[in-house]
């Protein structure tokens, strides 16, 4: 599949009588950061699952880093795909730390039957000092704001190694300050590792510049793509959103 | 206490039943309690109880009913909140109200005196034998070692079952593992402490011991000293005071969690002093 890391055939995913996705086809090169965005309900969320194995498909296919998903090896190609998820409410009194939160992020690599190893520990506390969260690493993971929890996550996505990167919605809420710092966050780490990096938003304003391609979802279908350029004018957000959206002509340059 | 009594056997089997119950409860505790299971627990109880009545009425062992019933009520509740078809509360509360009127259904239809039926409510750890003994020991090491043995992946479903599954654990795997290990625990410590009482021995001390740490090991080992000091403490009040084993044991654990509760630094709030010298 050459440079092709995900490809979606006519995929339909449907919850009992509601149709999440209907008939989405999509390739995605490596390296590639695609922008998702769409009314709330039109299946971008249900687009990240199906990639990550967690949704099922019950017509078309799906192939992720060279592998038809099947249902018998979603849980394989998990571990080398970082998910990041809208903020959890945490039961503030559990007890876990965000340390050995980020480190579940190695858990799947590890496998059965072996333990996180002091190289692996280091790596936790190298990539929670890339995040900014280093002087929060012995905190209860219940004890964080919405935006640490989110940097927390990322730390966590990225201890896996993933190739693919998928965000859903991670700066939903929390303050514009700390959506400011994850959306850097997410900027820094395209530019550091070239992850093929698939985000879903509803903040125009906050996609970042190396955005390749921007996908408009509507009703479970892929209405619109192209480049953030032509599809953030305020004619085809409007028609989108069908809502009079002001057109987001400069994307912010986040990442100093 | 005079030390004499510790050398008839079915003192020493207490004290073996209490310990082996003490730490298989605690630990199946702890993962009830982390992840906010208490309700399908005490569903499970229900049904290990109801199993344990059918067996007595129909002649066969009541452990071996206690089991399938337990085992069977796991099965069914996973699923059912799994897929959302109904509220999680609600579909526990069918399968919790089912397992009820299975158990008094099967008492009601069994003949004669049903004392062995009524010790099953509050159990007896005095009378516990060396077979239960024996199940009960091998239940603890079995729930102990898969603890030990599966540790990361307990600890990264108790983080959150939908993260555990985005980084490649077979997260269902782990939470039906411990819906079975609920299921077996309460059955092999029905005998001793009774199927009205054992949630209570599970839920008490990781409850309690949660109101001390936010460390998830040392949960675990706070919760399994408290579970030892409850049945053996209760046991001792049992014989001190000629009070019913079980309900001594469950009380001792209940009073355990008052002082932890009382005292946990977790329910702590700074005062305008501290947060003045603090700012």
């Amino acid at each position: 599949m050459d440079n092709t890391v995900i490809k979606i055939q006519d995929a339909v995913v449907s919850y009992r009588e509601d149709v999440a996705l209907q008939g989405v086809s999509l390739e995605v090169r490596k390296g590639e950061f695609i922008g998702i965005i769409g009314p709330n309900g039109a299946g971008k969320t249900t687009l990240l699952t199906v990639l990550n194995g967690l949704g099922k498909l019950i017509h078309g296919q799906a192939w992720v880093l060279g592998s038809q998903l099947n249902g018998r090896n979603g849980i394989n190609l998990r571990k080398c795909i970082g998910y990041v998820a809208q903020v959890h409410s945490i039961d503030p009194r559990l007890p876990i730390n965000v340390r050995e939160t980020v480190m579940v992020g190695c858990y799947g690599r590890l496998g059965l039957f072996r333990w996180p190893t002091r190289a692996q520990w280091e790596a936790v506390d190298n990539v929670l000092e890339m995040v900014g969260m280093a002087h929060l690493s012995r905190r209860p993971i219940g004890h964080l704001s919405g935006g640490e929890y989110q940097k927390a996550a990322i730390a966590r996505a990225l201890v896996q190694q993933p190739e693919i990167f998928l965000l859903d919605e991670p700066t939903a809420s929390i303050d514009p300050k700390a959506q400011r710092e994850i959306m850097s966050l997410i900027q820094l780490i395209h530019k550091e590792y070239h992850m093929t990096t698939l985000l879903v938003t509803h903040d125009l304003k906050q996609l970042p510049p190396m955005c390749h391609r921007l996908i408009l979802m509507k009703e479970g279908k892929i209405w619109k793509q192209g480049s953030p350029e032509s599809m953030l004018r305020e004619d085809v957000l409007s028609q989108l959103y069908e809502a009079p959206v002001a057109a987001t002509n400069e994307i912010a340059p986040l990442c100093s | 206490m005079g030390t004499s009594i510790l050398q008839y056997q079915f003192m020493q089997n207490a004290i073996l039943a209490g310990l082996c119950g003490g730490i298989t409860c605690s630990v199946v505790g702890v993962f009830v309690v982390t992840m906010h299971l208490s309700f399908i627990g005490v569903c499970i109880a229900h049904a290990a109880f109801a199993g344990a009545l059918l067996g007595l009425w129909l002649g066969f062992n009541p452990l071996i009913g206690a089991l399938l019933f337990s085992l069977a009520s796991a099965a069914i509740i996973g699923p059912m909140t799994d897929r959302g078809e109904l509220n999680p509360d609600t579909s526990i509360g069918i399968v919790f109200s089912l397992m009820l009127g299975l158990a008094f259904l099967f008492m009601g239809l069994m003949p004669g005196a049903r004392t062995e039926a009524l010790s099953l409510f509050w159990g007896s750890i005095l009378t516990v034998t060396r077979q239960d003994l024996v199940f009960l020991a091998v239940t603890t090491a079995a729930i102990v070692g898969l603890a030990v043995i599966f540790y990361k992946e307990i600890q990264a479903v108790i983080c959150h079952r939908e993260v555990a599954l985005a980084v490649g654990i077979p997260a269902t795997v782990v939470f039906y593992g411990l819906l079975f290990s609920t299921g077996v625990t309460i059955t092999a410590s029905l005998q001793s402490i009774g199927g009205l009482l054992i949630y209570s021995l599970i839920l008490n001390p990781a409850a309690a011991a949660y109101q001390l740490t936010y460390s998830l090991k040392r949960m675990l080992l706070i919760a399994i000293a408290f579970g030892i000091i409850s049945c053996w403490a209760g046991l001792a009040a049992s014989y001190l005071l000629d009070t019913p084993s079980g309900a001594s044991i469950v009380i001792t654990s209940s009073v355990i969690f008052g002082l932890a509760t009382a005292f946990s630094p977790k329910r702590k709030v700074k005062r305008w002093r501290q947060v003045r010298l603090a700012g």
